[in-house]
């Protein structure tokens, strides 16, 4: 393999097709002598020999960023590509990457995605020869795995006992003890009702976790601290069990306080082989769901890894493990670990394993189901440099570190001229984010050497990455990956709420950020001040008596207002804020997304999301989008004789917190409704979310009823 | 831009305010020297009505004439005139001197006011210079008299001399009733100010009087009644402030007059962006809805624009942005809206901004996805032939720079008005996705094969419903990759630039008012 293969190879991973084309081979050449000293141990190990025969064609069972993922890995080996789609996503990016595409139905899953039936007649009308399902959806569902073996159609993953085993959360801890894995200490069974539920749980302890059955990562999953908890915990472990899965089976058990995730990955063939592919450290959660992943984890000394990986190969080996799958472990802080159970499927997080080890897990994926032995033995397994992961999602983090938005990406650009960036994504400008799929925009991932410059890496790329039109969590990610806690490695799945124990409110200004803050957003309003008085070819005579260079301005930001001098200096900006000199440059091209503004040497790459006559401005400066209000100085003064609007008695009327479905209302118009009593409950997402009355009172109105859509801010109940 | 060179009213407390100060002074002995009073005069019109005015007006949430005009215009760009004009009035105790309490005024009109008033619109229509109004006045001054009325007609006479041949802005910054409500009537764009300002021809007692209806100041003329049910004004502000510098980056927009070219900014944004988003922005089903706002705010420069009746008759978006620097006034039908469908107020209202464009220079880009006029007995009864024949008048008249993009539907009577090829339309596109025909599939099904079953739609759809009848005919210019649309209407826009039409000599068309 030639250099330039390697570089190839490893820039399709990277920055995928598309920026790869538009790079000229001049380019190539040069990119790839800088980069191959210093990146060619992490490519991908793994070469596509055209010569090894796998699958003609392949569908794919998923949508957004994965069914991407899938497709390109299928262009390298040279597999035709089969999308299935719903009909709002016909014009998905991962339609357009397939060689063909079936629209399955409408847009809610179970009539698209999860509809077997129309799944298997697009099977069999494309003649698809295998199927590899995402991760999600049909993923780890064993009867749609029954169907396709009975269809003769190869399943892209474990055989269907692997997956019912692990996929039932008893069966496969019984499993896991039989095979010697460390399990968590006093689980117990399926539950049928609420007192059954308390009655286990005081058995076991408290506090405990309840969830369901069936369902994976941390949806549905929550802790109950006593027996009304446990009671709560159990109405709504099962009515969301009924609704995501049909199967309202739960289960309890102890729950470890303060633990770290971490994850090893797996790898068997259908020849008794199965290795194991490091960890995956997957502390950072909000709501049980993961935000943050890294590979390797700064927790895991060498002996402690070894023996993770081998109880998780000994576990793969117990069920005749055979493909790519994920065993996850509680570690508590003396590196006790504990198995929590097994995904029979590709991870969210794999991008993390790839960068380090080099391996392209959906190739491997797809060989070991067409039945070819492993090509690793575990010693060629590496740990090379570091890599980090971000989950973007299209959420406000601001409201429970993340509720659902929703919205059309009216600009968006990935951040992929930062070195050693991979984005894993599905969407580009213009796609919507609808209540409908999962709200995730991409996985950001970088890696590093080691862990500071991949860390490095994510800063930057975060502040590169343009996303307009949604709200979005970059704000929590930066704040997350720059946290002294994080950066030293001191993590657990609390973090977030140890951290940020009032919730996430944005980056904390130092009084050096904030100077510059407002030099920059001085700077950049009157560059647009001075824009805006040069007409091209204009005859007439400018009245104006001299040309300014000085600008007295008066800067309201959060609680404060701050008055800020701009002088023109030849092309860059003296800014004086609070009795201080700043020095601003910057090249003032006000309609690029991104801005790299240099602020008395230190260089910042800023986005102003909007701007409007009256002065008012957002600047996405150090991750946090700030609201800001320029003002002459004598505009500001005289704003003091504005009347003040009247602001909205938000105590008296509930408005939706995020776009969704009722679910159910349980008042109606005379009701009398105590503080904190439930009003309604909102589906988004597959999440259930309880509205509370805000204060005791009569109900007004009631302008929701279940089964409703509503958007954010809809009013849903009046109180008088 | 240089600045707003000219004013037309002074508002509030300052306007025409004789100065009590320089007659008290003058009373005790010898007269000072004219330099003296010449300063004396001066400082006592700055303070208007005086502190106790002033204040009064700041405590309502509003501001001073000369605090507006601060606000709104460059530094050091205004040269005011007639500071020393005096009201002539002495009746009915006006007489400054003697009673302070009723010398307000209210910003009301006196003979000498509206003097002042012509005079700089005199200027302007000279000179080719846009009139600005703050309009913050009682109406007509009462005590004046014919003179007042007299004085009010001045006003009219010159608005609508000046008309199509200057821009006239009013801005509405308090009440504004009875005859003086024409004024802002008679100018091109009526603004006001949310909370604070009133615009009616009688006010809620005498409405109360008349007709026994009770209504509110803000019901029946409030910024909210003009803006979104009556459509006398174009856009409402937050407060004085939010309103004079919208009014700063409105103003940026217009040709300083009819004889000036539409002005050209310095521009960031490529000329030749592409805009990926718009090649699936249209919904593959014909019935589904979109925001035409999305499309018009991907393809103009950063994404500005300056939208004209916001809350009126939305089912056509109106409103001023740049492409490649240049000013263009944008028409688009908007499909989230009553699907997008031309009626009364709507075709109003396009047909007005038509009309202005053409007058000072501004070309026309027009988005269509119209699937015909509104039926209905509440359109044919309030006359929707006459008032959509005004939208077909303004279309076929402009002979400014014409660039067409039909994005979906263009069905019916509605294609031919909406800037097509055949009224003088200079560059006419339709996107993949677009549907000329004279009605949708099923309608046009049910004609032809009157109660006969028939598979007939298909072929309709197949025929009719897409872009290339119109293509083949040479009635749209190109078929264009929505992605690319920017670039070509950039291109358009200059090859056009010098773009010289006339139309046969009148004195002046006949639109069906």
């Amino acid at each position: 393999m030639s250099v330039y293969e390697l570089f190839l190879s490893f820039w399709h991973t990277v920055a995928g097709e598309e920026m790869f084309n538009s790079l000229s081979l001049l380019q190539c050449e040069t990119l790839c002598s800088r980069w191959y000293l210093k990146t060619s141990h992490r490519l991908y190990s793994a070469t596509y020999d055209p010569n090894e025969k796998t699958f003609e064609k392949l569908l794919i069972a998923n949508r957004g960023e994965i069914a991407c993922r899938v497709i390109k890995t299928c262009k390298k080996m040279g597999i035709k590509t089969v999308a299935i789609h719903s009909d709002v996503d016909a014009n998905a990016v991962h339609v357009k990457m397939a060689d063909e595409a079936v629209c399955v139905g409408p847009a809610p899953t179970s009539k698209s995605y999860l509809n077997m039936d129309a799944i298997m007649e697009v099977i069999k009308k494309t003649r698809a020869q295998a199927v590899h399902p995402g991760y999600g959806f049909l993923s780890e569902n064993k009867e749609f795995a029954r169907r396709l073996a009975a269809e003769g159609v190869t399943f892209i993953g474990p055989d269907t006992h692997a997956i019912q085993a692990m996929g039932d959360k008893i069966e496969s801890k019984l499993l896991a003890k039989n095979a010697k894995v460390n399990t968590i200490p006093g689980f117990d069974g399926v539950v049928k009702d609420a007192d059954e539920a308390v009655r286990i749980a005081r058995e076991i302890g408290y506090p405990v976790m309840i969830k369901a059955s069936a369902g994976g990562g941390g949806k549905g999953m929550r802790i109950a601290w006593d027996d009304e908890e446990t009671r709560e915990g159990f109405r709504f472990s099962s009515q969301e069990a009924a609704s995501s899965f049909g199967d309202d089976r739960l289960l309890i058990e102890k729950f470890i306080d303060n633990p770290r995730h971490i994850e090893i990955q797996v790898l068997a063939d259908k020849h008794g082989n199965a290795l194991w592919l490091n960890e995956r450290e997957c502390s950072i959660q909000r709501r049980n769901q993961k935000v943050v992943e890294e590979a390797p984890s700064t927790f895991l000394d060498p002996e402690t890894r070894r023996a993770m990986g081998e109880q998780a190969v000994a576990l793969a080996k117990a069920v005749k493990y055979s493909s790519a799958g994920t065993v996850e472990f509680l570690v508590d802080s003396s590196k006790n670990f504990y198995f929590l159970e097994m995904n029979t499927r590709l991870q969210v997080e794999h991008p993390v394993t790839e960068c380090i080890t080099g391996l392209d897990l959906v190739q491997e994926m797809i060989r070991v189901a067409k039945g070819y032995p492993l090509r690793h033995k575990q010693a060629d397994i590496p740990i090379n440099g570091w890599a980090v992961e971000c989950r973007v999602y299209a959420e406000d983090p601001y409201k429970s570190f993340g509720l659902p938005s929703i919205g059309k990406l009216s600009q968006y650009q990935e951040p992929l001229h930062v070195p050693s960036v991979r984005v894993d994504s599905g969407i580009q400008q213009g796609s919507d984010i609808s209540i409908y799929y999962d709200p995730m925009i991409s996985k950001l991932i970088t890696y590093g050497s080691n862990r500071a410059e991949a860390l490095k890496r994510m800063e930057e790329a975060l502040d590169n990455y343009v996303i307009r039109g949604v709200t979005h969590n970059i704000s929590l990610l930066r704040e997350v990956i720059i946290h002294p806690r994080f950066v030293r490695g001191d993590i657990s799945t609390k973090f977030l709420p140890e951290v940020y124990p009032d919730g996430f409110k944005g980056h904390k200004l130092t009084d050096l950020e904030r100077r510059e803050l407002l030099a920059t957003a001085a700077s950049l309003y009157v560059a647009e001040q001075l824009r805006s008085q040069r007409f091209l070819g204009t005859q007439r005579i400018p009245i104006a008596k001299s040309k300014r260079s000085s600008w007295e301005l008066s800067v309201h930001l959060g609680d404060g207002i701050y008055p800020v001098e701009v002088s023109k200096d030849g092309s860059s900006f003296s800014v004086e804020v609070d009795g201080m000199k700043l020095n601003v440059t910057s090249d003032w091209n006000l309609a690029s997304p991104l801005l790299s503004v240099t602020i008395d040497g230190t260089q910042r790459t800023i986005q102003r999301l909007s701007r409007n006559a009256s002065g008012n401005t957002s600047i996405q400066f150090l991750g946090t989008v700030y609201k800001l209000q320029i003002l002459t100085k004598v505009a500001a003064e005289l704003s003091k004789y504005m009347p003040e609007k009247a602001a909205e008695d938000t105590s008296s009327i509930l408005r939706s917190p995020m776009p969704g479905a009722v679910v159910a209302v349980s008042v109606k118009p005379g009701d009398m409704v105590s503080e904190g009593q439930e009003i309604c409950v909102i589906e988004a997402m597959k999440m259930q979310n309880s509205m509370i009355a805000a204060k005791t009172g009569k109900v007004k109105a009631v302008h929701c009823k279940a089964g409703d859509t509503v958007g954010e801010g809809d009013l849903l109940v009046e109180l008088e | 831009m240089a600045a707003l060179r000219l004013l037309r009213r002074v508002a509030g407390a300052v306007r025409g305010r004789a100065a009590p100060g320089g007659r008290g002074a003058a009373s005790g002995g010898r007269p000072p020297a004219v330099p003296q009073r010449i300063e004396e005069k001066r400082r006592a019109a700055l303070l208007g009505g005086g502190m106790g005015r002033i204040e009064a007006q700041h405590k309502r949430g509003k501001l001073t004439a000369r605090e507006r005009i601060l606000l709104l215009l460059d530094p050091d760009s205004f040269d005011e005139y007639d500071m020393f004009v005096e009201h002539r009035c002495s009746d009915f105790g006006m007489d400054s001197s003697k009673n302070k309490d009723f010398t307000v005024f209210g910003g009301s009109l006196s003979g000498a006011h509206a003097q002042k008033i012509c005079k700089v619109m005199d200027q302007a229509a000279l000179v080719g210079a846009p009139v600005i109004g703050l309009n913050d006045s009682g109406g007509a001054r009462i005590q004046e008299g014919v003179e007042s009325l007299a004085g009010y007609a001045d006003i009219f006479l010159r608005n609508v001399l000046c008309s199509g041949v200057v821009p006239q802005i009013s801005l509405i910054m308090g009440p504004c009733a009875g005859g003086a409500v024409y004024s802002p009537a008679l100018t091109d764009f009526t603004f006001m100010v949310k909370d604070t300002s009133y615009l009616f021809i009688t006010g809620p007692d005498v409405v109360k009087s008349v007709t026994n209806e009770d209504v509110t100041q803000e019901q029946l003329g409030g910024a909210k009644t003009h803006t979104a049910v009556s459509g006398v004004a174009h856009r409402a502000f937050e407060n004085d402030i939010d309103a004079l510098l919208n009014l700063r980056e409105f103003f940026n927009y217009l040709p300083l007059s009819n004889r000036d070219p539409a002005p050209v900014c310095e521009c960031h944004d490529p000329s030749d962006r592409l805009v990926p988003e718009l090649d699936t922005i249209v919904p593959t089903e014909s019935t589904k809805a979109y925001d035409m706002l999305d499309i018009i705010h991907s393809i103009v420069d950063e994404r500005e624009f300056f939208e004209i009746m916001p809350s009126y008759a939305r089912n056509i978006v109106v409103g001023f942005a740049r492409m490649n620097g240049r000013t263009v006034g944008i028409v688009g039908n908007q499909p989230k809206v009553a699907s997008g469908c031309l009626d009364i107020n709507s075709s109003v209202k396009g047909a007005r901004f038509v009309r202005f464009c053409d007058a000072f220079n501004i070309p026309l880009i027009t988005f269509v996805d119209v699937p015909g006029f509104l039926p209905g007995t509440a359109q044919e009864y309030g006359g929707i032939i006459r008032h959509g024949a005004k939208l077909l008048f303004a279309f076929a008249e402009a002979t400014v720079p014409k660039i067409t993009v039909i994005t979906r539907k263009a069905y019916g009577g509605a294609y031919d008005v909406m800037s097509s090829k055949h009224l003088r339309g200079d560059a006419n596109y339709a996107w993949p996705t677009a549907e000329v025909a004279v009605m949708g599939a099923k309608g046009a099904v049910q004609i032809i094969f009157r109660g006969k079953e028939t598979d007939a739609e298909a072929e309709y759809v197949e025929k009719f419903a897409n872009p290339f009848p119109a293509a083949m005919r040479g009635f749209v210019d190109d078929i264009i990759q929505p992605s690319t649309t920017r670039t070509r209407i950039c291109r358009d826009l200059d090859v056009l630039a010098s773009k010289t039409q006339s139309s046969p000599w009148k004195k002046h068309a006949n639109i069906p008012l």
